[in-house]
């Protein structure tokens, strides 16, 4: 009966047909592009040591994670580039001058014990870059707190000073900090990337706008630094100065937002915002540690799962089904 | 008229590359094969043998359930075979296989309806042979005929064309924006509802004129047409009643029940169409897209045309096809052979060759959170994946697995690939399965 030639092996799969362009791939690299307003940044403030030491941390976490999904025989995730994310992220939590043997082993700590070991990504249940910084601030505090000079700095004999947290918490309230016009544009001493809060704003707003991050927990950590500053400095000042100094910045926009460590929904991005916010004054203010916002946002990262059950709890009740 | 309250939905890309373009009508094939189960209902029993002579608009399946819908034959010709092969729904099902004469006799069962009240309007509907032409295919004499009457008085016409590709819709209004406004003015008469509201995404501005235009014209004060955003699943049924009405509609409701009733634009201008001929469901508008089809048209497709013969129609594959939705990419099902044939509900015919056909890997989930900001009725489908391989029922439950009406916007929008969608269909047959016991 039939002359014709029908086509009869097609692929049959379910719908949707069509997905969306935006994978884990393009949001990762969303997120590389965002961070390169604080790598350059960074290299025009503390110099071409920045390129080298960014280079290493990439090559070293994505290696760590090809040699670990190799040995184990687990499907190639280093096309994901979570994995360069996580190695930027290492370099810009470190000090320019920080030797990079030390930096590799923080490599190592975040993609292999933190990430690799607990089943890759997606289920690591802390922030590999953030405990990376946290395991050599402990393991190495001597490199970890010498602060190379910025370029712009007056004095010409010294190599390494202070970060502006460093003077406020030896100096109180007598020692001369930088203007907050400098430490907006990162003419500061400071980890890698985390100087020049304008560099991190302007990737911060990229992510936003390309809906990448939701804004909420910035805002709301940030926020909460800001508020507590104010209330107890009552100096507008200082509490510009706080949400300027330290990681506040990095650590809101880039870490505190990492999708796997935190909170699915809104109510809860706002309690994990808060949370870090509360956690990083209390350090600054009353720890013996000049800064707290790894250790804030480690905690929240713990925290994480109890704050998805009460907010998953919270929206059911709330859903479409019980009505609005 | 413009929309209080939102759903969440998803931008999708509208790909409408065929909007423009007239509706034609393909020549009769050489055969057509009528599947017996073309509608949500019961299959139903065909009703000619083999070597019976049919004509256009004969009936020729019918069932005494309750939820079905007559077949016609959409050719005239005869009958070669009666057979059981793999139908539009996917199962094995019953098919008329008819030879065409190319004559297109048109049967004396071709009657104008005469009705006079809402029993002989629901008779004749059914007689009609219309389904749900959206892709549910519901039969629309049930929905024309609730329990409650009395307390439904608005009709909500579904013109929204969320899913991409597909412009059929959009050209009904165009051509047949007459038979639409008639159909819903039909409605309306015979079931007494006092206003109607034709639900037009916005990315089809020259369809809300000319339907704008036609009411004006008609003096049709109690029609009105309603915007909705250019974001899918704006057609979806209980999205648009909320939409439309700002009710409330769960999962295993019927709109009636909220007092709407809702149906498909095309349904209502076939209805329109057939109490003017007396033709029943015998064609209908087919959108034939994809970047594997040489020329993408909308048809006018007898029911029962393989889709072969279709692709013919439409200039052939300029390459390679490896997959074939029926319906629209993001509810649409894909069929295993260009073989299969076109039903009541098929409103579009994509192919698609081996680049855009290939599944995507999935990969590890990254708790992103996009699947629940996703979910117009916000359900938490990266649960629902997690509870489903526990297969922990009561979770399933908790968090409302049954709600899920399979928009598939969860699996669009997750970046890790997963088929959240799919697995959501599954955990609702876990949990229905379950509860059965």
């Amino acid at each position: 009966m039939e002359k014709q030639k029908f086509h009869s092996n097609l692929i049959v799969s379910n719908a949707p047909h069509i997905v969306t362009d935006a994978d884990t791939t393009k949001l990762m690299g969303s997120v590389l592009l965002a961070l390169a307003p604080a790598f350059v940044a960074g290299v025009y403030v503390f110099g071409a040591r920045v390129i080298l030491l960014c280079a290493v941390c990439i090559i070293a976490s994505v290696g760590f994670e090809w040699l670990y999904n190799y040995l184990a025989k687990k499907p190639q995730t280093v096309g994901d580039l979570s994995a360069a994310v996580t190695g930027l992220l290492i370099a810009y939590n470190v000090p320019a001058n920080f030797p990079l043997w030390m930096a590799v082993i923080g490599c190592f700590v975040a993609i292999v014990v933190v990430k690799q070991l607990y089943g890759g990504i997606g289920k690591n249940f802390v922030n590999p870059a953030i405990t990376a910084r946290i395991f050599l601030f402990i393991s190495f505090a001597a490199n970890m707190s010498t602060w190379p000079l910025p370029r712009m700095a007056e004095t010409t004999d010294a190599t390494t000073g202070a970060t502006p947290l460093g003077i406020l918490a030896e100096g109180g309230a007598g020692a001369k900090l930088p203007s907050n016009m400098d430490m907006f544009l990162g003419f500061i001493g400071g980890s890698v990337g985390e100087v020049s809060a304008l560099a991190l704003l302007i990737g911060g707003a990229y992510l936003i706008w390309k809906k990448v991050i939701s804004p909420i927990i910035p805002c709301a950590f940030i926020g909460t630094v800001f508020v507590i500053a104010l209330i107890y400095t009552k100096s507008f000042h200082m509490a510009v100065f706080h949400i300027l100094a330290g990681g506040v910045m990095l650590g809101a926009i880039f870490m505190a937002t990492d999708y796997v460590t935190t909170p699915k929904l809104p109510s809860g991005q706002i309690m994990f915002g808060i949370g870090c916010g509360i956690i990083t004054m209390a350090i600054r203010l009353f720890g013996s540690y000049p800064e707290g916002v790894s250790f804030s946002i480690l905690l929240m990262n713990i925290c994480t799962p109890l704050i998805n059950r009460w907010s998953f709890k919270r929206y059911c009740a709330g859903g479409a089904n019980s009505g609005k | 008229m413009s929309q209080g309250k939102h759903l969440p939905s998803i931008l999708v890309p509208h790909h409408k590359n065929t909007s423009n373009l007239e509706t034609v009508v393909m020549p009769v094939p050489d055969v057509v094969k009528i599947c017996m189960s073309q509608s949500i209902g019961a299959p139903c029993k065909p009703l000619v043998a083999k070597g019976d002579h049919v004509k256009v608009g004969q009936r020729i399946g019918d069932t005494d359930a309750f939820v079905s819908a007559p077949v016609h034959s959409s050719v005239s010709g005869t009958v070669t075979d009666i057979v059981q092969s793999r139908g539009g729904m996917g199962g094995m099902e019953t098919l008329i296989v008819i030879e065409t004469d190319k004559k297109q006799e048109v049967s004396e069962e071709v009657q104008i309806p005469h009705v006079t009240n809402h029993a002989e309007f629901v008779k004749a509907v059914r007689d009609s042979g219309v389904v749900g032409l959206g892709g549910a295919s519901f039969p629309t004499h049930i929905k024309l005929n609730p329990k409650n009457l009395d307390e439904c008085d608005v009709l909500v016409v579904n013109a929204a064309e969320c899913e991409p590709y597909i412009t059929g819709d959009n050209r009904m209004m165009l051509e047949q924006g007459q038979d639409v406004l008639d159909g819903m003015k039909l409605i309306m008469k015979y079931l007494n509802l006092k206003k109607g509201i034709i639900g037009i995404e916005e990315n089809k501005p020259e369809a809300i004129e000319n339907m704008n235009n036609l009411i004006q014209q008609n003096g049709f004060d109690d029609i009105e047409v309603l915007a909705l955003q250019s974001r899918y699943p704006k057609g979806a049924e209980r999205v648009l009643v909320y939409e439309a009405t700002g009710k409330v509609m769960d999962a295993g409701v019927l709109p009636a029940q909220l007092g709407v009733i809702l149906d498909n634009v095309s349904t209502v201008a076939i209805i329109a169409e057939f109490f003017k001929t007396g033709m029943p469901i015998v064609r209908r508008r087919i959108t034939v897209d994809g970047d594997a089809v040489a020329e993408p048209k909308n048809v006018f497709v007898p029911i029962g045309t393989q889709i072969a013969d279709v692709m013919e129609f439409c200039g052939g594959y300029k390459k390679e096809p490896k997959k074939i939705v029926m319906g629209g990419p993001m509810m649409g099902r894909a069929t295993n052979s260009d073989e299969n044939v076109t039903m009541k509900n098929t409103g579009s015919l994509l192919a698609f060759g081996k680049e855009a056909a290939e599944v995507k890997v999935e990969t590890g989930c990254i708790n992103c959170g996009r699947c629940i900001s996703a979910c117009p009725f916000k359900l938490m489908p990266v649960i629902f994946a997690e509870a489903y391989n526990r297969k922990d029922v009561e979770r399933l439950q908790k968090f409302n697995v049954m709600q899920c009406m399979g928009c598939g916007s969860c699996s669009y929008i997750c970046p890790a690939r997963r088929p959240l969608s799919f697995v959501n269909t599954l955990a609702k047959g876990m949990v229905k399965e379950a509860t059965s016991k």
